[in-house]
């Protein structure tokens, strides 16, 4: 399952739906909007996205990590708009008998989450200044 | 042919714009949309460098070409999460 909202991630709800007698492993992964980047300090995240190639890109992790590791349940929740700090702008859940393939669908789902799906960010400084997070490094 | 180009982010911001449009050849590459990005609109000059590009709202590399009609977006560095 993959959603983009505007809402509250609920992340009880995510691990309730993950969770059934078939799996031995149930694991969350939530990114957090933080206060200090190094000595900068952050008021909130606004979050955009090209929806509809997010949601066509969420579906195609989805169904590389179904195919890659034996994961019954996948759920990927990515929160748009404005995120306040220690709220969740993503929840990665992932559920399977053993813990090993959960930890491992998991990490790769949040890395490759990060490099290819078009959601950007927008650091709100507590100066009232905005930054656009653009890495603008050359890619290897 | 005219081409619109969907812009994102710090890139929409550049512009003032969330499209913009410019006149490539027909079946042009998307190597020839980025010189004419660069050349019509200086303002994209320090991210379209390091920006991809979509066609119908999957990746599209330098050399692919670009159909009538297709839906073009300009993907500066991604930073969800």
């Amino acid at each position: 399952m993959i959603e983009l909202t505007r809402d509250l991630v609920d992340a009880s709800a995510l691990v309730e739906r993950a969770t059934s007698p078939r799996v031995g492993a149930v694991l969350m992964f939530l990114g957090v909007t933080r206060q200090f980047d190094e000595d900068r300090e952050t008021a909130s995240l606004q979050y955009e996205a090209y929806e509809k190639m997010a949601l066509a890109e969420l579906a195609r992790l989805e169904s590389e990590a179904r195919r890659t590791w034996p994961i019954s349940e996948c759920l990927i929740v990515h929160r748009l708009g404005l995120v306040p700090l220690g709220e969740a702008s993503v929840a990665v859940v992932t559920a399977s008998p053993h813990r090993s393939e959960a930890f491992a669908a998991g990490q790769w789902l949040i890395d490759t989450l990060k490099e290819r799906v078009p959601i950007w960010k927008q650091e709100h400084w507590v100066d009232g200044t905005k930054d656009w997070v653009h890495a603008t490094e050359l890619k290897k | 042919m005219r081409v619109v180009v969907k812009l994102f982010a710090g890139a929409r911001e550049a512009v003032g714009d969330s499209e913009i449009s410019t006149e490539i050849p027909d079946n042009s590459s998307i190597r020839v949309l980025r010189e004419s990005l660069l050349k019509r609109y200086p303002t994209l000059q320090p991210l379209l460098p390091h920006a991809m590009f979509a066609l119908n709202a999957e990746y599209a590399g330098d050399d692919a070409s670009i159909p009538e009609g297709a839906e073009i977006a300009c993907i500066p560095p991604v930073s969800g999460g």
